[in-house]
């Protein structure tokens, strides 16, 4: 894509090119934080271990992606990795993002300076990525170690996670702008929880009802667990590029919206 | 003149005339989150497993909805004894409203903690009666399982009342909390699947938690197979959480909030 095109989409009013420096900024205030960011690692070891030790038992072992049976642990990590890379985005794009929006005043402070709300919405969503992509690596790594991935294609599903981080991040982002007060967080909770719960992430789509599968397919996260699973199987499929621009228009859509909303709140 | 009890029922009053206005932003994590791990893991993941000895011989949902109760109560009760109370000090600056009027600051802290008792015990109910209608109850040993529940409850929320009346900054000092006592607990102590199964090494970590006791109490209740010892047992220790914790909790309020 040529400059000129990306300055016709976007124009220079709203962005200056210089997302970098909020990126920089969020490592400097998270200096401080480093414990929050660290324990986020361990929220889905934690959740790794309890289903892979105690339900694994239970059940022992599930009939995989293409038909393969495979332990209840490998079945159930890459769904972990795709829920905590939905977890963690949508969390930043709306607890923090809010708290600064609100109450910190941190972007009325940067729309001081030369940055367009462009470079606010790019920054802040790089930073998440960054953290996203460090937990992501983590938890590709401690599951190869055990020996819960059977393929080297376990490589591409940190690319395609960050691409589904992003896709969430942007639409949380676009949410925040509409919530009015802390009230309105339930209903992002409202949408988390069941999504993590019955996204086929801990039990195959097969228990449900013909209706409800359907209705289940329409879930994001459904998508992302396709993904994850496929590739630490190495389980290739067409129906993966469905899965993939699932998320490529739920990003663009998420970016567009959170970015011209920021720009009204913010600008007007 | 103002009799102790009556100040505590103060406290009491002015937290519920908060809560009647902002109810329904905890309707969802308080009564939802529970039943939504109900249905997913006891009848989605449920229908994968087996009715055999480590159910007792019951569903996986019927074996798990006691102690969903109790596991609800212990998650309900972390998120009423941290920012509230740092609220109550730094934020809302409730508390000092209060100790300006006769309410003395000991009585602030067992207002506040029979608060979270009520509140501990409505979700709870609400939760029960959830999961009776979608019939994952085993008998009339639920209600009993209910009175356990909000017990486990009461003896986390206690001492953690009693640390964050300590916090003074923005409340970072919870997320390790949530981190690495809530979410451990809650998925390691027996909730969804018998201690025994996690390795020997880890075990003594669940024997401390308030939840593990409080599982293995609502479980007897709920299949009605109590044995007298290991039942006073768990009820002492967590009795002794409940007691250690206020008296810690009275304590920091009067040193905080003392003139």
């Amino acid at each position: 894509m040529s400059v000129g095109l990306v300055w016709r989409i976007i124009p220079p009013g709203l962005y200056a090119r210089r997302a970098r420096t909020v990126v920089e900024r969020s490592f400097l205030v998270n200096r401080r934080a480093w414990m929050t960011i660290f324990s986020g690692f361990f929220e889905s070891l934690f959740y790794l271990f309890a289903m892979g030790v105690g339900f694994g038992r239970l059940i022992g072992e599930v009939v995989g992606p293409g038909g393969q049976t495979m332990s209840y642990a490998a079945y159930v990590a890459p769904a972990l990795l795709a829920a905590s890379a939905m977890n963690g985005a949508v969390y930043d794009a709306t607890f923090n993002l809010f708290f600064k929006l609100k109450y910190a005043k941190v972007y009325d402070g940067m729309l001081a300076t030369p940055l367009g709300p462009f470079d606010v919405a790019i920054g802040e969503i790089s930073w998440a990525l960054i953290r996203g992509g460090v937990y992501a690596t983590g938890f590709l790594t401690v599951i190869s170690v055990l020996g819960l991935v059977s393929s080297p294609w376990t490589i591409l599903a940190l690319p395609v996670v960050l691409l589904v981080a992003l896709a969430f991040a942007a639409v949380g982002m676009a949410c925040t702008t509409f919530m009015r007060s802390w009230q309105d967080f339930d209903l992002v909770q409202l949408a988390l929880l069941p999504m993590f719960l019955f996204s086929a992430t801990f039990y195959p789509l097969s228990v449900y009802p013909a209706g409800l599968q359907w209705i289940m397919q329409l879930s994001p996260l459904y998508h992302a667990v396709e993904l994850m699973r496929g590739l630490t199987a190495g389980i290739m499929e067409w129906a993966m590029l469905g899965h993939l621009s699932y998320f490529v228009v739920m990003a663009i859509v998420g970016l567009i919206v959170a970015a011209r909303r920021l720009g009204k709140l913010l600008l007007s | 003149m103002l009799r102790p009890w009556q100040a505590r029922l103060l406290v009491v009053e002015s937290m519920w005339t908060w809560y009647r206005r902002n109810w329904r932003a905890t309707a969802v994590s308080t009564v939802l989150n529970p039943v939504f791990f109900l249905v997913a893991l006891g009848f989605g993941l449920g229908s994968q497993i087996q009715p055999g000895a480590i159910t007792h011989g019951y569903s996986y949902a019927v074996y798990l909805m006691p102690a969903m109760l109790a596991s609800a109560a212990v998650q309900n009760a972390a998120g009423e004894s941290t920012f509230p109370i740092l609220s109550g000090f730094k934020w809302s600056r409730v508390y000092w409203g209060m100790t300006a009027t006769p309410i003395t600051p000991a009585q602030v802290a067992t207002g506040q903690l029979l608060w979270i008792l009520c509140r501990l015990t409505f979700s709870a109910t609400v939760f029960a009666i959830i999961g009776t209608v979608l019939g994952a109850a085993a008998g009339p040993g639920i209600v009993l399982s209910l009175v356990f529940a909000v017990l486990t409850g009461m003896a986390f929320s206690a001492p953690l009342v009693a640390f964050a009346a300590t916090v003074e900054g923005e409340g970072h000092a919870f997320n390790p909390v949530f981190r690495f006592l809530v979410l451990p607990m809650t998925l390691l102590a027996g909730t969804f699947f018998p201690i025994t199964e996690l390795p020997a090494l880890v075990r003594p970590l669940a024997w401390i938690t308030p939840l593990w006791h409080g599982t293995e109490l609502t479980r007897a209740a709920a299949f009605w197979d109590m044995r007298l010892w290991p039942v006073l047992g768990h009820l002492a220790y967590l009795l002794a959480l409940v007691a250690v914790g206020g008296f810690l909790a009275i304590r920091h309020y009067r040193r905080r909030l003392g003139v």
